[in-house]
């Protein structure tokens, strides 16, 4: 059956994620990743792409390299996810050394400091409106809250590790979400 | 050497623990290249931060020029494969056994689960990008003024119209440009 689809060469997967990559201004790649990915080459359907992007999301790393790994792996195997990944990162790699090259090349030039201030003030207001978005969309309720207002605390104020606030609040939240027989629920 | 040993330990563990995304390590990444290992000062951390905003892409690859502010080229490529090669790993064979666990209510269970943790390390992240770069008490008060004032402007601005992100990193440039200058 699978046969009858055309065989995606590595060279075009390559292609289209690095165009991705490199066009990808200002975030929201998901949304690029959907236009290419479902609408130009329709290499999945609108239930492949949710289904992949509910996984990238749940696994830890970027959204869009696990993106890259999940759809490059489904099409073709682990060549796939490898070229798909590397075709996501690359370009961005490269501009952002350049970026960074003029950066630590010119940094100390008063100019360019309050230029860099202005940027950096610019770069938490749109963190802040991505996180209230998300926040917002999750329709996040009061027992919810507690575990956002816990984790903040942990981590934002008295820099407690990471790894030990996931593996102390991670099962706790999974559990208050459990999934409940008929009995427990009544 | 043990500088990019130490650069490929510290990003590999950040790597893994990216839940939800990038922005999810952001409080934790400051705190242990600011203020732990001293690699680079907390302004730098967020002007690197800001550099990722205006480059295509992924926009954590700017954490590579934490590794080259460190070791030069070497640390940048350490810190690039150290940063995305761990999580695509495991992404690889975890997406495996995600499909295989279709359709168990415990799926469901770890999404609901984990979403308000992201949001806490995401505001975790705001708090630690903006402690320098909105409100820094070393500053003169218009100056702090005017970065809360960008930060909110673009927020606002964001909230209400679908412009690129990148375009309103910019126009915060330019603003510090002429107003800071």
């Amino acid at each position: 059956m699978n046969d009858a689809a055309p065989r995606i060469s590595l060279s075009k997967l390559f292609s289209v994620f690095a165009l991705i990559g490199v066009t990808s201004f200002g975030g929201g790649i998901v949304a690029y990743l959907r236009r290419a990915l479902v609408d130009k080459e329709k290499w999945l359907d609108e239930d492949g792409f949710m289904a992949a992007l509910e996984i990238s999301q749940t696994l830890p790393g970027l959204n869009s390299t696990n993106m890259s790994v999940i759809v490059g792996r489904k099409l073709r195997g682990p060549a796939g996810a490898l070229v798909a990944t590397l075709g996501m990162i690359l370009p961005g790699a490269f501009i952002v050394t350049a970026l960074g090259f003029t950066y630590v090349a010119l940094r100390h030039d008063p100019k360019v400091a309050v230029v860099l201030t202005g940027v950096a003030a610019a770069a938490v207001g749109l963190l802040v409106q991505v996180t209230l978005k998300i926040g917002w969309k999750q329709l996040i309720r009061p027992q919810d809250l507690l575990f956002v207002v816990v984790v903040f605390v942990l981590v934002g104020i008295f820099h407690v590790s990471l790894l030990v606030t996931l593996i102390a609040v991670a099962p706790l939240a999974i559990w208050v979400h459990r999934p409940r027989t008929e009995k427990e629920a009544a | 050497m043990s500088k990019i040993v130490e650069l490929i330990n510290v990003f590999a563990l950040l790597s893994l623990l990216a839940v939800g995304g990038g922005t999810a390590v952001l409080p934790e990444m400051e705190h242990v290249t600011v203020e732990r290992c001293h690699w680079v000062s907390d302004t730098q951390f967020a002007e690197i931060y800001s550099l990722g905003q205006l480059a295509p892409g992924p926009n954590m690859t700017c954490v590579a020029l934490i590794g080259y502010e460190v070791s030069g080229v070497a640390g940048l490529l350490a810190v690039l494969v150290a940063f995305f090669f761990p999580a695509c790993l495991l992404c690889y064979f975890a997406s495996k056994v995600w499909d295989a666990a279709e359709g168990s209510p415990w799926r469901d269970a770890v999404q609901r689960g984990m979403a308000p943790i992201v949001i806490g390390l995401m505001l975790a992240g705001c708090y630690a990008l903006g402690k320098t770069a909105s409100y820094n008490p070393a500053k003169d008060w218009d100056v702090n003024l005017l970065t809360l004032g960008i930060g909110a402007a673009v927020a606002v601005i964001l909230s209400l119209t679908r412009i690129n992100p990148a375009l309103t990193i910019l126009a915060g440039g330019a603003a510090g440009l002429f107003l800071l200058g």
